[in-house]
């Protein structure tokens, strides 16, 4: 088992490269979910907005 | 059949029937992905045998080469769909192309750095500015220049259409890559797995390099189909099936 | 109303253009000006050990040619893009490629051409020996035509945009990339007496492909920032 981490001696080079790898797809993963999220909450507060105003303007017309 | 096929790439253009299907696809590349991942992973780093040469290090190669491969592959995807997009105005092949590049950027990198602490115990080198390595460092700023110019332009469509001449070219990048081990005398490997005869590499150390490329494939195919939902919600913003995504039409 | 033949169109446009840029000749120096100051920071930087200046000699004036270059491409479009002839030109019954052509020409007479004609002298103040000289001019010659043809391209993409100018750089140093791998390649191995008929050809046939697709890309591209 310690023979498997310390992979010869090339340790360090050996898991940087995975441990990079794993970060740069987990990236790669994450930021279409948090950026799908971040547009669904942008357009719905647009939405709430634009009702709020309607509803304003509706109230005041004669 | 061939009806069939039509009429699907028809629906495809759609955003919002795309927007749904894609939805839908992803975990059926994700899910593969992870298997793949994790049989190439094991074959890689437990079941292969240590070199003979190069010891434990070469290991960094089921990492290295995928990446390498998949940063050529994307951006050939990338300039299609982009050239797909300029001619026929297909808006589908526009997204495509736009989400495709930060995720060649991401592969480019990681091949740049995992080629670097490979390069660093095996030549004593961090960097080199060898033929191959030059071309691929080339890439990345090709795939940024991309980034960029697509984010400076306010007009979506218009943005699109100037990154895929950009993106097209660059294309000449790809095959000096490629051939840059033959043409020059460089630093870097040459061809061991495109020749078309026998590959010098033993099938233990060859299937997970292929299973990891495999791999990494499918992850493209399912955060490319990511990318390009949030991409088709950006660009349709406006329309009504988006807005009644968020909240139920009521009236 | 008679119309231009192709010819006559591009020679009054190349006309134009240079008539415009004698107009402004104070600025054009500016890029020329640069390209000698540049090369002449290094070896007031690296000190004047003369062995290494004649070492990086050939990729100090060809990095500081590609600078130059790039300082100049703005000049291409922009003053047509302002004022809204550069919407005409699109509009005009000619090829716009070769309109864009006529354009790239001007720009390499009034920008590269220049740099060729210094380079002697700069040769001189980097100690680059006498072989190499003949090379660096042939190098020049045929390296900043595909400059200009593919900043061509670069501009015609950002002229839209407010402040193109940064991510012009972007986009068109890693173009530039191959031209000064194999042009100061070219003058190294000259200045060690090799001969250089391999790089030279590269750069010849870059050059060719440069001049019968840049403008291509270019006029695609302006016809998309102006759209």
């Amino acid at each position: 088992m310690k023979e498997f981490f310390a992979m010869g001696g090339y340790a360090f080079y050996v898991w940087m490269s995975y441990g990079i790898a794993l970060v740069v797809l987990i990236a790669n993963l994450v930021s279409p979910l948090m950026q799908r999220r971040k547009l669904l909450a942008d357009i719905a507060r647009r939405q709430r907005r634009q009702r709020r105003a309607e509803s304003r303007t509706g109230s005041r017309t004669p | 059949m061939w009806t069939l096929i039509v009429r699907f790439l028809h629906q495809m253009a759609s955003p919002q029937y795309f927007y749904r299907i894609a939805g839908r696809l992803v975990p059926w590349f994700m899910v593969p992905c992870a298997l793949l991942m994790l049989a190439g992973l094991y074959g890689g780093l437990i079941l292969a045998p240590p070199d003979y040469q190069q010891g434990e290090s070469y290991r960094i190669i089921f990492i290295h080469v995928p990446s390498a491969w998949m940063s050529l592959f994307v951006y050939v995807v990338m300039a299609a769909a982009g050239v797909i997009g300029l001619v026929w105005r297909i808006k589908l092949a526009e997204v495509v192309a736009i989400s495709s590049a930060p995720i060649g950027a991401s592969f480019t990198f990681l091949a740049l750095v995992t080629g670097s602490l490979w390069g660093k115990p095996m030549w004593g080198a961090w960097w080199v500015w060898d033929a191959r390595l030059t071309s691929e460092l080339i890439l990345l700023f090709l795939y940024l220049g991309v980034i960029s110019l697509y984010s400076a332009i306010e007009d979506k469509r218009v943005a699109a259409r100037a990154v895929a001449i950009l993106a097209l070219v660059g294309v000449v990048n790809i095959p000096i890559i490629h051939y840059s081990v033959e043409w020059w005398n460089t630093l870097h490997q040459g061809a061991t797995i495109a020749k078309f005869d026998k590959p010098s590499m033993h099938t233990s150390m060859l299937i997970p390099l292929l299973l990891m490329a495999l791999a990494f494939k499918l992850f493209y195919a399912g955060v490319v189909l990511m990318r390009a939902r949030c991409e088709v919600l950006e660009r349709e913003r406006n329309s009504r099936w988006v807005q009644s995504l968020v909240e139920p039409q009521t009236r | 109303m008679s119309t231009l033949s192709l010819s006559s169109a591009f020679g009054l446009l190349l006309r134009r253009d240079l008539t415009l840029a004698y107009r402004r000749r104070a600025e054009l120096v500016n890029p020329l000006l640069f390209f000698v100051l540049v090369t002449s920071l290094f070896p007031l930087g690296i000190g004047s050990d003369s062995r290494l200046i004649q070492a990086v000699g050939p990729g100090v004036i060809w990095v500081a040619a590609l600078l130059a270059a790039l300082l100049s491409l703005d000049s291409m479009f922009r003053s047509d893009f302002e004022d809204g002839s550069l919407e005409q030109f699109m509009l005009s019954a000619h090829p716009v490629s070769i309109l864009v052509l006529a354009k790239v020409l001007a720009h390499w007479l009034v920008t590269g051409l220049p740099l060729i004609l210094v380079a002697p002298l700069l040769a001189v103040l980097l100690s680059l020996p006498g072989e190499a000289l003949g090379v660096l001019l042939i190098t020049l010659t045929l390296g900043t035509p595909i400059l200009s043809l593919i900043g061509g391209v670069g501009v015609a993409l950002t002229v839209g945009l407010r402040r193109g100018g940064v991510i012009l750089s972007l986009l068109v140093l890693p173009l530039y990339v191959p031209v000064l791998i194999f042009a100061s390649n070219a003058v190294e191995t000259a200045a060690a007496g090799i001969p250089t008929t391999g790089q030279i050809s590269f750069l010849a046939a870059l050059l060719a492909l440069s001049l019968t697709l840049a403008p291509l890309a270019t006029a695609a591209s302006l016809r998309i920032s102006l759209s």
